[in-house]
């Protein structure tokens, strides 16, 4: 299908968001880029100090650590839960309520349950995190698998079906390929919700949690107080770089 | 054939019992707030203190309170005054900011969905990277912006940067994406304006998306933490979500039943939502 071209009209559309994100972010962090080669007190060029310096950081190194274990163990489970979840549920009828139900979490502020966290959360452990990240993006998950499910055309199962192929046989050769589309998604958006759990995590321990739950937000926030802007302009540019070639290799492979 | 029906439905009745059963004890945080904001002080006390003070043990929890109480919501609502400010500025934000996001990203999304430009595949990729980068990774760039434009410590460090946010753009995006091209092509035939296209077919048969950002948005920005956290020191401009956890334990009540308080505008966003909330999550599934 063939659109329309016309430069104009999309810079027209585009033009208020693309002048605010400019102004509001990509302008400043080329300056961030450019203070994390310079010394935060005397604006000299410190080639690459800051990044030495933040890499040899034992703080850093424990929050990075944290993060990247709980992405691995938080993204996986929720993912499969919600999937195994997801697949019983395309088979029942009727099923608002349910939805409902796992959906609602979402609507909770994390400071109106706080309270309940810190009664039960007091062990501030790794845990404890994972749980309330499952307990709040179940439900995001499972709507965004149901659609996926709801995708998968009737006649390929059918036709399997027809062929002899049981139940498992028609979930692992025709539904699961047919999914691997959704997985693009599912795993983007619950990165984007796994780096909100800092606020629970904040909100029941803290600047300084548990050894555990000490997260990358943590530190960036504590460099922040205490007007550490070295540091945190390297440590920003590091983590935009990984990030966004993880997204164009994740896009990559998944276009595939 | 007839039990094999009737064994088909049992499953079907068991299974969607043990999906709502495990549903409830998701929502139980719900049930503990509430019946938490009935409760007068001792009573409170007595539940709590086992965890707060000796920080081990556990709570014991009332699900009916002995003797329900008001006196949280009346010592609240008519002698806290700061507790209005509050409200009134979490209000404030979240109505500016969705206000913004629909200005600025409703156009924009319509640029994505509709027009095939050189380029645009770049900024699409930027956009998504820019949703994907947690806040803290941006926040020494906003600071240093909103510091040079003398914006720090008012609402609108907080309104600004939310504003021009790319989550909304995707939302509303899958909306539109959903309309028929054909459509679009028709209305250029017939002779139609790009402006009169976008105002008659983008928010007319594409607000979908739009409601859906809305009530995402929503959800998201009433529970906002991190950035007036960073950008707003004064503490009469803080959002009640930032402002709530501040409360300490042995005023439990009025913790509980301010918390009660900043639920009602979520939880009725959502009952009255959750059609776009569910609509939303399907498009904020991006398709690039």
């Amino acid at each position: 299908m063939r659109k329309f071209r016309e430069p104009g009209y999309f810079l027209l559309f585009i033009g208020m968001s693309l002048a605010g994100v400019s102004v509001f972010v990509l302008i400043p962090f080329a300056d961030v880029v450019r203070r994390s080669f310079m010394t935060v007190m005397s604006g000299e060029f410190a080639g690459l100090d800051n990044y030495r310096t933040v890499i040899g950081n034992q703080a850093f190194r424990l929050a990075v650590g944290n993060t990247l274990h709980f992405v691995g163990v938080a993204i996986p489970l929720l993912v499969v839960i919600s999937l195994a979840a997801a697949l019983v549920l395309s088979r029942i009828r009727d099923i608002r309520v349910i939805k409902s139900l796992y959906l609602f979490p979402m609507a909770l502020p994390t400071a109106t349950v706080v309270i309940v966290w810190r009664m039960f959360f007091y062990k501030q452990d790794f845990d404890s995190l994972v749980v309330s990240y499952l307990w709040k993006n179940t439900g995001y998950t499972i709507v965004l698998w149901l659609a996926g499910i709801a995708g998968i055309p009737n006649e390929l199962v059918e036709a399997a079906r027809v062929d002899g192929a049981n139940g498992l046989q028609c979930l692992l050769f025709v539904k699961l390929p047919c999914l691997k589309g959704s997985v693009y998604t599912i795993v983007i958006l619950s990165f984007l919700n796994s780096m909100k759990i800092y606020r629970e995590a904040y909100l029941v321990g803290g600047s300084y949690p548990g050894k555990d739950i000490y997260l990358l937000q943590h530190t960036f926030n504590n460099w922040y107080v205490n007007l550490e802007f070295d540091k945190m302009a390297a440590a920003s540019v590091m983590v935009a770089g990984v990030l966004f070639v993880f997204i164009l290799l994740f896009q990559h492979y998944s276009q595939r | 054939m007839r039990i094999k029906r009737f064994l088909r439905m049992a499953t079907e009745a068991v299974t969607k019992f043990i999906f709502i059963a495990a549903g409830i004890v998701i929502c139980a945080p719900v049930f503990l707030v509430v019946t938490g904001s009935v409760m007068g002080q001792g009573d409170l006390y007595e539940c709590l203190a086992p965890v707060f003070q000796q920080g081990t043990g556990f709570v014991s929890w009332k699900l009916i309170p002995q003797y329900p109480t008001v006196e949280n919501y009346i010592h609240l609502l008519f002698y806290s005054p700061e507790f209005f400010v509050l409200f009134w500025n979490s209000a404030k934000l979240v109505s500016l900011i969705l206000l913004g996001q629909m200005l600025v990203g409703v156009p924009a999304a319509w640029a994505f969905a509709t027009y095939r430009v050189r380029g645009k595949n770049v900024i699409f990729t930027i956009y998504v990277v820019l949703m994907l980068l947690p806040f803290q990774v941006t926040m020494l760039s906003s600071y240093l912006t909103l510091d040079s434009m003398s914006l720090l410590n008012t609402h609108w460090a907080v309104i600004l940067p939310a504003v021009f946010g790319t989550f909304p753009i995707f939302v509303i995006y899958g909306g539109f994406r959903s309309l028929p091209i054909a459509l679009i092509e028709a209305a250029r035939i017939d002779g139609a304006g790009e402006l009169r296209i976008f105002w008659l077919l983008g928010i007319g048969l594409g607000k979908g998306g739009i409601l859906s950002a809305l009530v995402l948005g929503f959800l998201e920005y009433w529970n906002m933490i991190e950035q007036p956290f960073a950008f707003l020191e004064d503490k009469t401009l803080w959002p009640l979500s930032l402002y709530l956890p501040e409360i300490s334990w042995t005023q439990a009540g009025s913790a509980f039943a301010a918390s009660v308080v900043m639920l009602v505008p979520s939880v009725f966003v959502f009952v009255m939502g959750q059609d776009y909330l569910e609509q939303g999550i399907v498009y904020s599934g991006l398709k690039g």
